[in-house]
Protein backbone atom coordinates (compact mmCIF):
# COMPACT_ATOMS: atom_id res chain seq x y z
CA UNK A 1 0.00 0.00 0.00
CA UNK A 2 1.10 3.70 -0.77
CA UNK A 3 3.39 4.67 2.27
CA UNK A 4 1.51 7.52 4.16
CA UNK A 5 -1.23 5.12 4.47
CA UNK A 6 0.90 2.50 5.59
CA UNK A 7 2.70 5.14 7.70
CA UNK A 8 -0.83 6.17 9.88
CA UNK A 9 -1.59 2.32 10.44
CA UNK A 10 2.24 2.18 12.28
CA UNK A 11 0.45 2.45 16.03
CA UNK A 12 -2.20 -0.21 15.62
CA UNK A 13 0.10 -2.69 13.88
CA UNK A 14 3.36 -2.56 15.22
CA UNK A 15 1.86 -1.73 19.11
CA UNK A 16 -1.49 -2.49 19.04
CA UNK A 17 -2.74 0.96 20.19
CA UNK A 18 -6.36 0.89 21.17
CA UNK A 19 -8.92 3.66 22.59
CA UNK A 20 -11.21 3.40 25.02
CA UNK A 21 -14.34 5.36 24.82
CA UNK A 22 -14.65 7.72 28.13
CA UNK A 23 -17.93 7.94 28.53
CA UNK A 24 -19.41 4.15 27.77
CA UNK A 25 -15.98 2.54 28.21
CA UNK A 26 -16.18 0.35 24.12
CA UNK A 27 -13.07 -0.47 23.19
CA UNK A 28 -12.05 -0.10 19.72
CA UNK A 29 -9.39 -1.28 17.57
CA UNK A 30 -8.64 0.91 15.34
CA UNK A 31 -9.19 4.22 17.30
CA UNK A 32 -11.84 6.16 15.91
CA UNK A 33 -13.41 9.64 16.13
CA UNK A 34 -16.80 8.79 17.47
CA UNK A 35 -17.90 6.22 19.86
CA UNK A 36 -19.87 3.77 18.17
CA UNK A 37 -21.72 2.68 21.34
CA UNK A 38 -22.57 6.08 22.86
CA UNK A 39 -21.72 8.51 20.10
CA UNK A 40 -18.95 10.28 22.32
CA UNK A 41 -16.17 11.84 21.09
CA UNK A 42 -13.36 11.04 23.92
CA UNK A 43 -11.00 9.01 24.45
CA UNK A 44 -8.33 7.61 26.37
CA UNK A 45 -5.47 5.42 24.66
CA UNK A 46 -4.51 2.15 25.33
CA UNK A 47 -3.46 -1.54 24.15
CA UNK A 48 -4.98 -4.30 23.15
CA UNK A 49 -4.47 -6.96 25.09
CA UNK A 50 -1.53 -9.55 23.19
CA UNK A 51 -3.53 -12.66 24.21
CA UNK A 52 -6.53 -14.37 22.79
CA UNK A 53 -9.08 -17.41 21.86
CA UNK A 54 -9.68 -18.47 18.26
CA UNK A 55 -13.76 -17.97 17.38
CA UNK A 56 -13.23 -19.34 13.98
CA UNK A 57 -10.68 -20.14 11.49
CA UNK A 58 -10.24 -21.22 7.68
CA UNK A 59 -6.90 -22.02 5.29
CA UNK A 60 -6.21 -19.42 2.16
CA UNK A 61 -5.57 -21.76 -0.92
CA UNK A 62 -6.05 -18.71 -3.38
CA UNK A 63 -4.57 -16.14 -2.25
CA UNK A 64 -4.40 -12.09 -3.97
CA UNK A 65 -1.00 -11.50 -5.50
CA UNK A 66 0.75 -9.89 -2.83
CA UNK A 67 0.34 -13.24 -0.86
CA UNK A 68 0.33 -15.76 -3.49
CA UNK A 69 4.00 -17.11 -1.89
CA UNK A 70 2.55 -17.87 1.00
CA UNK A 71 -0.40 -20.47 0.32
CA UNK A 72 -1.41 -21.87 2.37
CA UNK A 73 -1.98 -20.04 5.00
CA UNK A 74 -4.45 -20.26 8.09
CA UNK A 75 -6.52 -17.17 8.96
CA UNK A 76 -8.15 -17.32 12.18
CA UNK A 77 -11.02 -14.10 13.98
CA UNK A 78 -9.40 -13.95 16.89
CA UNK A 79 -11.11 -12.32 20.44
CA UNK A 80 -8.05 -10.58 22.13
CA UNK A 81 -8.54 -10.82 25.78
CA UNK A 82 -9.63 -7.52 26.55
CA UNK A 83 -12.89 -7.97 23.80
CA UNK A 84 -11.86 -6.56 20.63
CA UNK A 85 -11.99 -8.86 17.67
CA UNK A 86 -9.25 -8.97 14.89
CA UNK A 87 -8.21 -10.98 11.54
CA UNK A 88 -5.10 -12.27 12.01
CA UNK A 89 -2.89 -14.82 9.83
CA UNK A 90 -2.12 -17.45 12.75
CA UNK A 91 1.66 -18.95 12.17
CA UNK A 92 4.41 -21.41 12.82
CA UNK A 93 1.71 -24.38 13.26
CA UNK A 94 0.25 -26.53 10.84
CA UNK A 95 -2.90 -24.94 9.77
CA UNK A 96 -4.46 -28.56 11.24
CA UNK A 97 -3.73 -27.55 14.54
CA UNK A 98 -6.31 -24.88 14.60
CA UNK A 99 -9.43 -25.48 16.49
CA UNK A 100 -11.92 -22.90 18.07
CA UNK A 101 -11.66 -22.03 21.48
CA UNK A 102 -7.82 -22.97 21.43
CA UNK A 103 -5.40 -19.96 22.81
CA UNK A 104 -3.21 -17.37 20.74
CA UNK A 105 -0.84 -14.80 21.45
CA UNK A 106 -0.32 -11.67 18.87
CA UNK A 107 3.31 -11.37 17.57
CA UNK A 108 5.51 -8.85 15.17
CA UNK A 109 6.17 -10.57 11.78
CA UNK A 110 6.81 -9.35 8.06
CA UNK A 111 3.38 -9.60 6.01
CA UNK A 112 4.33 -9.18 2.54
CA UNK A 113 6.44 -7.18 0.54
CA UNK A 114 4.50 -4.31 -2.31
CA UNK A 115 6.45 -6.21 -5.32
CA UNK A 116 9.92 -5.81 -6.50
CA UNK A 117 10.27 -1.85 -5.99
CA UNK A 118 7.32 -1.27 -2.76
CA UNK A 119 7.65 -1.29 0.52
CA UNK A 120 7.84 -4.26 3.41
CA UNK A 121 4.91 -4.30 5.11
CA UNK A 122 5.33 -5.53 8.82
CA UNK A 123 2.33 -6.06 11.58
CA UNK A 124 0.76 -8.52 13.93
CA UNK A 125 0.31 -12.12 13.32
CA UNK A 126 -0.65 -14.88 16.00
CA UNK A 127 0.85 -18.08 17.26
CA UNK A 128 -0.81 -20.84 19.41
CA UNK A 129 -0.13 -20.86 23.00
CA UNK B 1 -46.35 8.60 -1.70
CA UNK B 2 -47.37 7.11 -5.23
CA UNK B 3 -47.35 3.44 -5.65
CA UNK B 4 -44.55 1.95 -8.49
CA UNK B 5 -44.86 -0.57 -10.66
CA UNK B 6 -42.10 -2.54 -12.79
CA UNK B 7 -43.08 -2.47 -16.30
CA UNK B 8 -40.30 -3.66 -18.04
CA UNK B 9 -37.12 -5.38 -17.49
CA UNK B 10 -34.73 -7.15 -19.55
CA UNK B 11 -30.97 -8.82 -19.39
CA UNK B 12 -28.12 -9.93 -20.71
CA UNK B 13 -26.81 -13.73 -20.61
CA UNK B 14 -24.60 -13.82 -17.63
CA UNK B 15 -20.91 -15.26 -18.41
CA UNK B 16 -17.82 -14.47 -20.26
CA UNK B 17 -18.92 -12.03 -22.62
CA UNK B 18 -15.30 -11.79 -24.48
CA UNK B 19 -16.94 -10.26 -27.22
CA UNK B 20 -18.97 -7.09 -25.59
CA UNK B 21 -17.40 -4.19 -24.03
CA UNK B 22 -19.02 -2.54 -20.46
CA UNK B 23 -21.16 -0.10 -22.46
CA UNK B 24 -22.79 -2.64 -24.74
CA UNK B 25 -24.07 -4.85 -22.35
CA UNK B 26 -25.53 -2.09 -20.15
CA UNK B 27 -27.08 -0.98 -23.05
CA UNK B 28 -28.38 -4.40 -24.60
CA UNK B 29 -30.23 -4.54 -21.13
CA UNK B 30 -31.57 -1.49 -21.43
CA UNK B 31 -32.86 -1.60 -24.78
CA UNK B 32 -34.77 -5.03 -23.70
CA UNK B 33 -36.20 -3.26 -20.39
CA UNK B 34 -37.31 -0.17 -22.70
CA UNK B 35 -38.69 -2.28 -25.53
CA UNK B 36 -40.80 -4.74 -22.53
CA UNK B 37 -42.11 -1.60 -21.34
CA UNK B 38 -43.46 -0.10 -24.52
CA UNK B 39 -42.52 3.44 -23.23
CA UNK B 40 -41.00 6.24 -25.42
CA UNK B 41 -38.50 7.73 -23.48
CA UNK B 42 -37.23 7.90 -19.38
CA UNK B 43 -37.24 10.32 -17.23
CA UNK B 44 -33.98 9.64 -15.26
CA UNK B 45 -31.86 6.84 -14.41
CA UNK B 46 -29.58 4.77 -12.02
CA UNK B 47 -26.70 2.28 -13.13
CA UNK B 48 -25.52 -0.07 -10.23
CA UNK B 49 -22.01 -1.10 -10.36
CA UNK B 50 -18.85 -1.85 -7.60
CA UNK B 51 -15.96 -0.86 -9.30
CA UNK B 52 -16.30 -0.46 -13.39
CA UNK B 53 -13.13 1.87 -12.20
CA UNK B 54 -10.61 -1.26 -11.19
CA UNK B 55 -12.40 -3.91 -13.64
CA UNK B 56 -12.04 -1.43 -16.83
CA UNK B 57 -10.57 1.64 -15.75
CA UNK B 58 -14.12 3.25 -16.59
CA UNK B 59 -15.89 5.31 -14.04
CA UNK B 60 -18.82 8.37 -14.17
CA UNK B 61 -20.90 5.74 -15.64
CA UNK B 62 -24.31 7.13 -15.15
CA UNK B 63 -23.39 9.68 -17.94
CA UNK B 64 -21.85 6.76 -20.03
CA UNK B 65 -24.90 4.98 -20.25
CA UNK B 66 -26.73 7.73 -20.63
CA UNK B 67 -24.84 8.91 -23.77
CA UNK B 68 -24.53 5.10 -25.48
CA UNK B 69 -28.66 5.12 -25.02
CA UNK B 70 -28.46 8.51 -26.67
CA UNK B 71 -30.62 9.49 -23.67
CA UNK B 72 -28.34 12.67 -21.99
CA UNK B 73 -29.76 15.26 -21.27
CA UNK B 74 -31.61 12.84 -18.64
CA UNK B 75 -30.18 12.91 -15.09
CA UNK B 76 -28.23 9.61 -14.93
CA UNK B 77 -25.78 8.32 -11.72
CA UNK B 78 -23.99 5.46 -10.55
CA UNK B 79 -25.07 3.59 -6.87
CA UNK B 80 -22.57 1.73 -5.19
CA UNK B 81 -22.57 -0.49 -2.57
CA UNK B 82 -20.35 -3.33 -3.35
CA UNK B 83 -22.40 -6.14 -4.16
CA UNK B 84 -25.70 -4.71 -3.73
CA UNK B 85 -25.18 -1.84 -6.08
CA UNK B 86 -28.13 -2.36 -8.11
CA UNK B 87 -30.48 -3.73 -5.32
CA UNK B 88 -29.73 -0.28 -3.94
CA UNK B 89 -30.24 1.55 -7.02
CA UNK B 90 -33.32 0.12 -7.45
CA UNK B 91 -34.66 1.85 -3.83
CA UNK B 92 -33.43 4.98 -5.31
CA UNK B 93 -35.56 4.79 -8.41
CA UNK B 94 -38.72 3.71 -6.36
CA UNK B 95 -38.22 6.93 -4.31
CA UNK B 96 -38.13 8.85 -7.14
CA UNK B 97 -41.37 7.88 -8.45
CA UNK B 98 -42.92 7.16 -5.28
CA UNK B 99 -42.32 10.70 -4.30
CA UNK B 100 -43.76 12.14 -7.55
CA UNK B 101 -40.47 13.60 -8.85
CA UNK B 102 -40.35 11.64 -11.93
CA UNK B 103 -42.58 9.48 -14.06
CA UNK B 104 -40.28 6.81 -15.37
CA UNK B 105 -37.43 5.97 -14.04
CA UNK B 106 -35.08 2.62 -15.53
CA UNK B 107 -32.84 1.08 -12.48
CA UNK B 108 -29.94 -1.30 -14.29
CA UNK B 109 -26.73 -2.74 -13.06
CA UNK B 110 -24.11 -4.26 -14.63
CA UNK B 111 -20.36 -5.73 -14.48
CA UNK B 112 -17.39 -6.20 -16.49
CA UNK B 113 -15.05 -8.01 -14.39
CA UNK B 114 -13.51 -10.70 -17.23
CA UNK B 115 -11.46 -7.92 -19.23
CA UNK B 116 -7.97 -8.66 -17.46
CA UNK B 117 -8.58 -6.89 -14.22
CA UNK B 118 -7.24 -8.65 -11.23
CA UNK B 119 -10.68 -9.79 -9.91
CA UNK B 120 -9.62 -10.75 -6.63
CA UNK B 121 -8.00 -7.70 -5.78
CA UNK B 122 -11.28 -5.29 -6.66
CA UNK B 123 -13.56 -7.72 -5.02
CA UNK B 124 -11.27 -7.37 -2.32
CA UNK B 125 -12.08 -3.40 -1.72
CA UNK B 126 -15.92 -4.31 -0.22
CA UNK B 127 -14.13 -5.57 3.12
CA UNK B 128 -11.91 -3.16 5.31
CA UNK B 129 -8.88 -2.71 3.72
CA UNK B 130 -6.02 -1.96 6.77
CA UNK B 131 -7.78 -4.07 8.93
CA UNK B 132 -8.99 -7.37 6.59
CA UNK B 133 -7.23 -7.25 3.14
CA UNK B 134 -4.04 -6.13 4.47
CA UNK B 135 -4.27 -9.43 7.08
CA UNK B 136 -4.49 -11.81 3.52
CA UNK B 137 -7.76 -12.80 3.38
CA UNK B 138 -9.94 -12.96 0.82
CA UNK B 139 -13.66 -13.11 0.23
CA UNK B 140 -14.14 -16.68 0.33
CA UNK B 141 -11.95 -16.21 3.55
CA UNK B 142 -14.38 -14.52 5.04
CA UNK B 143 -17.26 -16.65 4.14
CA UNK B 144 -15.46 -19.72 5.37
CA UNK B 145 -14.97 -18.03 8.52
CA UNK B 146 -18.72 -17.64 8.47
CA UNK B 147 -18.96 -21.05 7.45
CA UNK B 148 -16.95 -22.53 10.00
CA UNK B 149 -18.81 -20.46 13.06
CA UNK B 150 -21.64 -21.56 11.68
CA UNK B 151 -20.99 -25.11 11.79
CA UNK B 152 -19.60 -25.39 15.00
CA UNK B 153 -22.44 -23.22 16.67
CA UNK B 154 -25.43 -24.93 14.93
CA UNK B 155 -24.03 -28.52 13.57
CA UNK B 156 -24.49 -27.22 10.08
CA UNK B 157 -22.76 -30.38 7.69
CA UNK B 158 -20.54 -29.78 5.05
CA UNK B 159 -23.28 -31.75 3.04
CA UNK B 160 -25.72 -29.18 3.82
CA UNK B 161 -23.94 -26.02 2.18
CA UNK B 162 -22.83 -28.40 -0.58
CA UNK B 163 -27.12 -29.10 -1.10
CA UNK B 164 -27.37 -24.95 -1.26
CA UNK B 165 -24.72 -25.36 -4.76
CA UNK B 166 -26.91 -28.68 -5.97
CA UNK B 167 -30.03 -26.64 -6.07
CA UNK B 168 -29.19 -23.87 -7.87
CA UNK B 169 -27.30 -25.45 -10.61
CA UNK B 170 -30.43 -27.74 -11.08
CA UNK B 171 -32.16 -24.44 -11.63
CA UNK B 172 -29.51 -22.69 -13.15
CA UNK B 173 -29.62 -25.65 -15.71
CA UNK B 174 -33.07 -24.70 -16.84
CA UNK B 175 -32.15 -20.62 -17.36
CA UNK B 176 -31.37 -19.48 -20.76
CA UNK B 177 -29.81 -16.80 -19.69
CA UNK B 178 -27.42 -18.20 -16.74
CA UNK B 179 -23.60 -18.27 -17.08
CA UNK B 180 -23.60 -22.82 -16.03
CA UNK B 181 -26.40 -24.43 -17.11
CA UNK B 182 -25.70 -28.09 -15.71
CA UNK B 183 -25.84 -29.82 -12.54
CA UNK B 184 -23.66 -30.96 -10.15
CA UNK B 185 -23.58 -33.66 -7.45
CA UNK B 186 -22.90 -33.57 -3.91
CA UNK B 187 -19.78 -35.41 -4.42
CA UNK B 188 -18.32 -33.22 -7.17
CA UNK B 189 -19.06 -29.87 -4.85
CA UNK B 190 -17.61 -31.78 -1.75
CA UNK B 191 -14.34 -32.51 -3.47
CA UNK B 192 -14.28 -29.76 -5.77
CA UNK B 193 -10.72 -27.48 -5.68
CA UNK B 194 -10.58 -25.85 -1.68
CA UNK B 195 -10.50 -21.85 -2.48
CA UNK B 196 -10.35 -21.21 1.34
CA UNK B 197 -11.68 -24.00 3.93
CA UNK B 198 -13.88 -25.55 4.54
CA UNK B 199 -15.54 -23.91 0.82
CA UNK B 200 -14.32 -25.59 -2.74
CA UNK B 201 -14.85 -23.86 -5.90
CA UNK B 202 -18.14 -25.16 -6.30
CA UNK B 203 -19.23 -23.52 -3.22
CA UNK B 204 -18.52 -19.76 -4.75
CA UNK B 205 -20.25 -17.85 -6.95
CA UNK B 206 -18.24 -16.91 -10.32
CA UNK B 207 -16.49 -13.94 -11.52
CA UNK B 208 -18.77 -12.85 -14.52
CA UNK B 209 -20.41 -10.60 -17.50
CA UNK B 210 -23.67 -9.09 -17.30
CA UNK B 211 -26.09 -6.33 -16.98
CA UNK B 212 -30.03 -6.19 -16.35
CA UNK B 213 -32.15 -3.63 -16.36
CA UNK B 214 -36.12 -2.66 -15.17
CA UNK B 215 -38.46 0.14 -15.64
CA UNK B 216 -40.32 1.96 -13.00
CA UNK B 217 -43.52 3.84 -13.26
CA UNK B 218 -46.54 4.69 -10.93
CA UNK B 219 -48.79 1.89 -10.43
CA UNK B 220 -51.43 4.13 -12.27
CA UNK B 221 -49.09 5.03 -15.09
CA UNK B 222 -48.73 1.22 -15.44
CA UNK B 223 -52.06 0.63 -16.39
CA UNK B 224 -52.12 2.98 -19.15
CA UNK B 225 -49.37 0.74 -20.73
CA UNK B 226 -51.11 -1.88 -21.01
CA UNK B 227 -48.14 -4.36 -20.07
CA UNK B 228 -48.21 -7.48 -17.26
CA UNK B 229 -46.27 -5.18 -14.60
CA UNK B 230 -45.85 -6.37 -11.20
CA UNK B 231 -45.67 -3.62 -8.12
CA UNK B 232 -43.47 -3.11 -5.12
CA UNK B 233 -44.83 -3.71 -1.90
CA UNK B 234 -42.15 -3.07 0.35
CA UNK B 235 -38.03 -1.88 0.33
CA UNK B 236 -35.76 -2.36 3.59
CA UNK B 237 -31.92 -1.39 3.96
CA UNK B 238 -29.88 -1.40 6.73
CA UNK B 239 -26.05 -1.91 7.22
CA UNK B 240 -23.76 -3.66 9.93
CA UNK B 241 -20.19 -3.05 10.77
CA UNK B 242 -17.70 -3.50 7.94
CA UNK B 243 -15.33 -5.65 9.06
CA UNK B 244 -17.13 -9.27 9.96
CA UNK B 245 -14.99 -9.50 13.13
CA UNK B 246 -16.47 -6.29 14.62
CA UNK B 247 -20.39 -7.98 13.94
CA UNK B 248 -22.24 -8.80 17.40
CA UNK B 249 -22.07 -12.43 16.18
CA UNK B 250 -20.16 -13.86 13.34
CA UNK B 251 -22.77 -16.23 12.42
CA UNK B 252 -25.83 -13.44 11.94
CA UNK B 253 -25.72 -11.06 9.20
CA UNK B 254 -28.34 -8.45 11.14
CA UNK B 255 -28.16 -6.51 7.77
CA UNK B 256 -29.77 -8.99 6.42
CA UNK B 257 -32.43 -9.53 9.07
CA UNK B 258 -33.22 -5.38 9.44
CA UNK B 259 -33.46 -5.21 5.74
CA UNK B 260 -35.93 -7.94 5.93
CA UNK B 261 -37.73 -6.70 8.45
CA UNK B 262 -38.28 -3.39 7.33
CA UNK B 263 -39.30 -4.29 3.79
CA UNK B 264 -41.84 -6.74 5.44
CA UNK B 265 -43.21 -4.09 7.72
CA UNK B 266 -43.54 -1.61 4.76
CA UNK B 267 -45.26 -4.44 2.54
CA UNK B 268 -47.30 -5.74 5.41
CA UNK B 269 -46.64 -9.08 5.22
CA UNK B 270 -44.77 -11.84 7.16
CA UNK B 271 -41.97 -13.99 5.92
CA UNK B 272 -44.55 -17.20 5.50
CA UNK B 273 -46.43 -15.00 3.02
CA UNK B 274 -43.54 -14.90 0.76
CA UNK B 275 -44.23 -17.50 -2.64
CA UNK B 276 -40.36 -17.41 -4.35
CA UNK B 277 -37.16 -15.75 -3.21
CA UNK B 278 -33.98 -15.00 -5.23
CA UNK B 279 -31.62 -14.00 -2.26
CA UNK B 280 -27.48 -13.53 -2.37
CA UNK B 281 -25.88 -16.61 -2.57
CA UNK B 282 -21.85 -15.60 -3.26
CA UNK B 283 -21.35 -18.89 -1.29
CA UNK B 284 -23.36 -21.42 -0.52
CA UNK B 285 -23.10 -20.82 3.34
CA UNK B 286 -24.70 -17.01 2.50
CA UNK B 287 -27.86 -19.19 1.32
CA UNK B 288 -28.08 -20.64 4.35
CA UNK B 289 -27.31 -17.69 7.05
CA UNK B 290 -30.11 -15.92 4.96
CA UNK B 291 -32.77 -17.85 5.09
CA UNK B 292 -32.80 -17.47 8.64
CA UNK B 293 -32.23 -14.27 8.31
CA UNK B 294 -35.31 -13.79 6.66
CA UNK B 295 -37.21 -15.43 9.09
CA UNK B 296 -38.05 -18.84 6.03
CA UNK B 297 -36.96 -21.50 8.83
CA UNK B 298 -35.04 -20.83 12.25
CA UNK B 299 -31.53 -19.46 13.55
CA UNK B 300 -29.00 -22.67 13.05
CA UNK B 301 -31.36 -24.24 10.88
CA UNK B 302 -30.87 -23.16 7.62
CA UNK B 303 -28.40 -26.56 6.66
CA UNK B 304 -31.09 -28.70 7.31
CA UNK B 305 -34.18 -26.88 5.80
CA UNK B 306 -32.36 -26.83 3.01
CA UNK B 307 -31.32 -30.79 2.68
CA UNK B 308 -34.64 -31.62 3.24
CA UNK B 309 -36.05 -29.46 0.08
CA UNK B 310 -37.76 -26.61 1.81
CA UNK B 311 -35.78 -24.48 -0.64
CA UNK B 312 -36.58 -26.20 -3.72
CA UNK B 313 -38.93 -24.97 -7.16
CA UNK B 314 -41.50 -27.34 -5.57
CA UNK B 315 -40.48 -26.72 -2.39
CA UNK B 316 -42.57 -25.11 0.84
CA UNK B 317 -40.49 -21.29 -0.43
CA UNK B 318 -38.54 -21.64 -3.49
CA UNK B 319 -35.14 -20.14 -3.37
CA UNK B 320 -33.15 -18.75 -5.83
CA UNK B 321 -35.33 -20.25 -9.13
CA UNK B 322 -32.48 -18.48 -11.74
CA UNK B 323 -30.05 -20.42 -10.44
CA UNK B 324 -29.01 -17.80 -7.45
CA UNK B 325 -25.65 -16.51 -8.32
CA UNK B 326 -24.16 -19.68 -8.12
CA UNK B 327 -25.13 -21.24 -11.08
CA UNK B 328 -26.55 -17.83 -12.94
CA UNK B 329 -23.55 -15.83 -12.39
CA UNK B 330 -22.53 -12.91 -10.35
CA UNK B 331 -21.44 -9.59 -12.75
CA UNK B 332 -21.58 -8.01 -8.77
CA UNK B 333 -23.33 -4.63 -9.67
CA UNK B 334 -25.93 -6.42 -12.21
CA UNK B 335 -27.08 -9.33 -9.38
CA UNK B 336 -29.72 -6.88 -7.27
CA UNK B 337 -31.54 -5.70 -10.47
CA UNK B 338 -31.13 -9.73 -12.39
CA UNK B 339 -32.55 -10.96 -9.08
CA UNK B 340 -35.86 -8.36 -9.57
CA UNK B 341 -35.96 -9.40 -13.30
CA UNK B 342 -35.99 -13.41 -11.91
CA UNK B 343 -38.88 -12.41 -9.37
CA UNK B 344 -40.81 -9.75 -11.92
CA UNK B 345 -40.79 -13.29 -14.46
CA UNK B 346 -41.98 -15.32 -11.89
CA UNK B 347 -44.84 -13.19 -10.77
CA UNK B 348 -45.46 -12.53 -14.58
CA UNK B 349 -45.96 -16.60 -15.15
CA UNK B 350 -43.08 -16.27 -17.63
CA UNK B 351 -40.57 -18.61 -15.88
CA UNK B 352 -40.53 -21.22 -18.32
CA UNK B 353 -39.23 -24.54 -16.85
CA UNK B 354 -38.47 -22.46 -13.75
CA UNK B 355 -41.86 -21.53 -13.20
CA UNK B 356 -43.01 -21.29 -9.35
CA UNK B 357 -46.54 -22.29 -9.72
CA UNK B 358 -49.13 -19.25 -8.45
CA UNK B 359 -46.36 -17.46 -7.30
CA UNK B 360 -48.29 -13.79 -6.16
CA UNK B 361 -45.69 -12.30 -3.84
CA UNK B 362 -41.58 -12.31 -4.65
CA UNK B 363 -38.68 -11.04 -2.65
CA UNK B 364 -35.56 -10.03 -3.59
CA UNK B 365 -32.79 -9.83 -0.87
CA UNK B 366 -29.21 -8.62 -2.12
CA UNK B 367 -26.25 -8.05 -0.13
CA UNK B 368 -22.95 -6.35 0.26
CA UNK B 369 -19.30 -7.28 0.99
CA UNK B 370 -19.25 -10.10 4.06
CA UNK B 371 -22.84 -8.77 4.91
CA UNK B 372 -21.87 -4.97 5.74
CA UNK B 373 -24.57 -4.01 3.71
CA UNK B 374 -28.49 -5.58 2.68
CA UNK B 375 -31.60 -4.42 0.58
CA UNK B 376 -34.52 -6.68 0.08
CA UNK B 377 -37.86 -5.67 -2.07
CA UNK B 378 -41.08 -7.36 -1.82
CA UNK B 379 -43.11 -7.51 -5.24
CA UNK B 380 -46.48 -8.88 -5.82
CA UNK B 381 -49.05 -9.29 -8.93
CA UNK B 382 -50.77 -6.39 -9.46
Amino acid sequence: MPSPGYRREMPQRYRLEAARCKKCGKLFFPPRLVCAGCGSKEFDKTKLSETGTILSHTVIRVAPADFATQVPYAIAIVESDNGVRLTTQVVDCKPEDLEIGKKVKFIFRKLYEEGHTGIICYGYKAVLV
Amino acid sequence: MREVAVVGCGMTKFGELWEKSLRDIFVEAALKAIDDAGVDHIDSMYVGAMTPGLFVGQEHIGVLMADYLGMAPIPAMRVESACCSSGMALRLGLFEISSGYSDIVLVGGVEKMNDGADATYALATAADQEYEVYQGVTFPGLYALIARAHMHRYGTTREQLAAVSVKNHHNGAMNPNAQFQREVTLEQVMNATLVADPLTVLDSSPVSDGAACVVLTSVDFAKQLKVPSVKILGSGAATDTLALHNREDITTLKAVKLSGKAAYKMAGIKPSDIDVAEVHDCFSIAEICIIEELGFTQKGKGGPFTEQGNTALEGKIPVNPSGGLKSKGHPVGATGIAQVVEVVEQLRGNAGKRQVKNAKIGLTQNMGGSGGSSVVHIFTTT
